[in-house]
């Protein structure tokens, strides 16, 4: 059986669905990342998976989860580096204690 | 200078402002300032009079003070022969009565409060002399009143002293609502209560005749009751309540002679309404005989005065209702001059022997020469001796009397009787022997500041009179006259009645009080019921307490309980059934309207609090919500 775009389609609606479900439901911060990381490789197969089967002469789906993945390292940097700090000053990084904002 | 004239009147009102808030500690110079105030009205007046002597004509100042559509309240000065002849008799009274009190008053812990007050009335009465309209002449005929009632009542610590004050404040008041009705009748017909255009009016008869003699009636009424009229006498002797020299003041010289010049002043209404008139001589030989009966019997000294005044009062209203403008205001003139004397003469002796009753006086001529001679010199004045000045005012009095029998006999009855009360008094007082040993025994002559008045106003008693001597070519009548000046004409027959009369009634004293040959007592039995009428002066006292106070009294009593018990019923009853409705009222608002309000407001509470739970703060829950609300939407598209 020939792997065909919907094959693609549904492995990264899948994985999508559940880095959704992560972020949803999981109470630990660095949880939360790791699940958004899943969301964006999610997008990042459609991306490369459309540019394979609609547009094979170009490479721009490519390129373009390239720049996803280098904003997502980005992203996960300065998230992390967030987590360290509410942590150090919490020493908690579960989401529901950390209130400090709410009314 | 007559354009300065309210300077007379001005600085006894300053004197009594700056006695009453500044100088009211210093006694000194309180009274300095008082006497000092009416010496300066006194000199101007005489000014005035020298000035009026020489030029007889009218002199008006009028200003607009209050203007209606239909007519204008003005303020202005009159000034013509009787205004300054009245501004001399005041200030002189006045400016001597005010020294005398130096004396007498001396030692009375409101001795600057007594000046204060005398300034005041002599303001007043100098504006009641000056004033040109009815409207401001009433203004200063309340202000003297007020200061007579202040006066009478100056001793308020005696009960009857207050009470004298209030009964001749409320007897004057009935006299005074008479003379604001004519004060309004005359605005209503002559639109105008300037005097010259009143009295022009009333001459040129456009005023009607009936409404002039009600006009006139009524303004007599206000005098009734200022000069001590019948029926309203009664306040009078009530009034010697005051000090002596108040009396002597207001009580005889200056005030009740207000009366008689207003009817003077508003000659033009009775010589134009002969009704009013006719009714104006009546009241007026009423009084003096009824009052002179009275002072036959009397054994207050100053009460004895104070029918005299009434008495003599009445013959200048009568003269005046007669027509005889110059008689009146004459005798008006001497009687100021003597019956003042008297009055100080009285307050001399009272303050020697400490009583005002003549039974216990006597033999008191050797001990006070002065006040003595003064009494005695202003008795035979009113008596009517010639040459002093009483003899000539009452020849005119009784001159004016011809024509009307009735009237000249009871003139010349009550010229008897004041002759023979007069020497009454000075027998019992100044003759015989002492009938109290300890009250002779501690009087003494006044201080100087006493007698010295008494002798000024001694010599004017004798000598007050001689202007209007009918020999003069000049004399008072061609000075002070209504319409046209008249030479007096000697009437040699009435000159010698009228001194044998009054020489009988000295006579007839002489022989009760001094020789005894004639027993007062066995008198006083023989006539039993006319004695004690007169002794209790007609009963007028009894009868008014008996016709007017007790049923006003008892008719104001009975008001009183129709108003507590009828009228404070209802207005409680209202009040009572505001506070029940009010209750009602109070509960509706507690249970209904706030209620509703508080209601909607919890309602609106709940309602958040049950939406609230949503509200968590959860990011990852509104997430959540989002992705289930794509998904539901992206079923419903599907499906």
């Amino acid at each position: 059986m020939e792997i065909s775009l919907a094959h693609y389609l549904a492995l990264a609606a899948i994985l999508f669905g559940i880095g959704m479900f992560g972020v949803l439901t999981r109470r630990n911060a660095v949880g939360i990342l790791m699940s958004i990381e899943l969301m964006f490789n999610a997008v990042n197969i459609n991306l490369v998976a459309f540019n394979r089967f609609v547009t094979p002469a170009d490479f721009t789906g490519q390129i373009f989860s390239i720049f996803v993945i280098v904003v997502a390292a980005a992203e996960a940097t300065v998230g992390l580096a967030i987590v360290l700090l509410i942590y150090r000053n919490f020493r908690d990084i579960f989401v529901d204690n950390i209130n400090l904002m709410k009314w | 200078m007559r354009e300065f004239s309210w300077i007379i009147p001005l600085l006894p009102l300053l004197s009594f402002l700056v006695i009453l808030l500044f100088t009211r500690e210093n006694r000194k110079l309180s009274s300095a300032i008082s006497i000092g105030a009416i010496t300066i009205g006194f000199i101007y007046a005489i000014g005035l009079l020298i000035r009026q002597l020489g030029d007889n004509s009218e002199f008006e100042m009028r200003f607009a003070w209050a203007v209606f559509p239909t007519m204008s309240l003005e303020v202005g000065i009159l000034i013509d022969s009787l205004t300054t002849m009245m501004l001399v008799v005041v200030t002189t009274v006045s400016m001597l009565v005010q020294i005398y009190s130096l004396g007498y008053m001396h030692g009375d812990p409101r001795f600057s409060r007594y000046f204060a007050y005398l300034s005041l009335f002599t303001f007043s009465m100098l504006g009641l002399v000056l004033a040109n309209n009815f409207f401001l002449v009433f203004i200063f005929w309340e202000l003297v009143g007020l200061t007579s009632y202040l006066l009478i009542g100056f001793w308020f610590e005696k009960k009857s002293a207050s009470d004298a004050g209030k009964k001749a404040f409320i007897t004057t008041r009935i006299g005074d609502m008479g003379f604001i009705v004519g004060i309004l009748l005359l605005s209503i017909y002559a639109g105008t209560l300037n005097y010259k255009e009143v009295f022009a009016q009333a001459a040129g008869g456009v005023i009607p005749t009936a409404a002039l003699s009600l006009a006139g009636v009524f303004i007599f009424c206000g005098a009734v009751g200022k000069s001590a009229q019948f029926p309203l006498h009664v306040w009078l002797p009530d009034a010697m309540e005051g000090p002596t020299p108040v009396s002597a003041l207001i009580h005889a010289a200056t005030m009740v002679a207000a009366g008689v010049y207003l009817v003077a002043r508003s000659m033009a209404i009775y010589a134009n309404a002969p009704t009013a008139g006719m009714v104006v001589a009546t009241i007026g030989i009423i009084t003096a005989v009824l009052a002179a009966s009275i002072a036959l019997v009397q054994n207050d000294i100053k009460r004895i005065l104070a029918y005299s005044t009434v008495s003599q009062l009445g013959y200048m209203i009568m003269a005046l209702g007669l027509g005889s403008f110059t008689a009146g205001t004459l005798h008006l003139l001497t009687h100021a001059f003597f019956k003042a004397l008297l009055f100080l003469c009285a307050g001399s002796v009272i303050h020697a022997v400490h009583t005002q009753d003549i039974q216990f006086m006597g033999g008191l001529r050797g001990k006070m020469k002065i006040t003595f001679w003064a009494m005695f010199i202003a008795s035979l004045s009113i008596a009517g001796i010639p040459p002093l000045s009483g003899f000539w005012s009452k020849d005119e009095i009784v001159t004016s009397t011809m024509g009307h029998p009735v009237f000249m006999v009871l003139t010349l009855l009550v010229a008897f009787m004041t002759a023979f009360y007069m020497f009454r008094l000075i027998f019992l007082t100044f003759f015989g022997t002492p009938r109290d040993q300890h009250a002779y025994d501690h009087a003494h002559e006044s201080p100087r500041t006493m007698t010295m008045p008494l002798q000024i106003l001694m010599v004017l008693s004798i000598c007050a009179g001689w202007v209007a001597i009918p020999w003069l070519k000049e004399g008072y009548s061609m000075f002070v006259y209504f319409h046209e000046p008249e030479a007096a004409q000697p009437h040699y027959l009435i000159m010698l009645v009228s001194s044998v009369v009054a020489l009988s009634g000295i006579g007839l004293a002489y022989l009760v009080y001094y020789k005894r040959s004639i027993s007062a007592d066995a008198l006083a039995t023989k006539f039993k019921p006319l004695y004690t009428t007169l002794y209790n002066k007609w009963y007028f006292d009894e009868i008014y307490d008996r016709v007017l106070i007790k049923p006003v009294l008892a008719l104001t009593s009975g008001l009183w309980t129709f108003d507590n018990g009828v009228i404070d019923w209802v207005v409680n009853f209202f009040g009572k059934f505001t506070v029940w409705v009010s209750d009602v009222k109070q509960w509706f608002d507690v249970h209904i309207v706030d209620g509703a309000v508080n209601g909607l407001g919890y309602t609106v509470w709940s309602f958040g609090a049950l939406i609230r739970q949503v509200q968590t703060g959860r990011v990852q829950l509104y997430g959540f919500f989002i992705v289930f609300g794509i998904v539901v939407m992206l079923l419903i598209k599907v499906v």
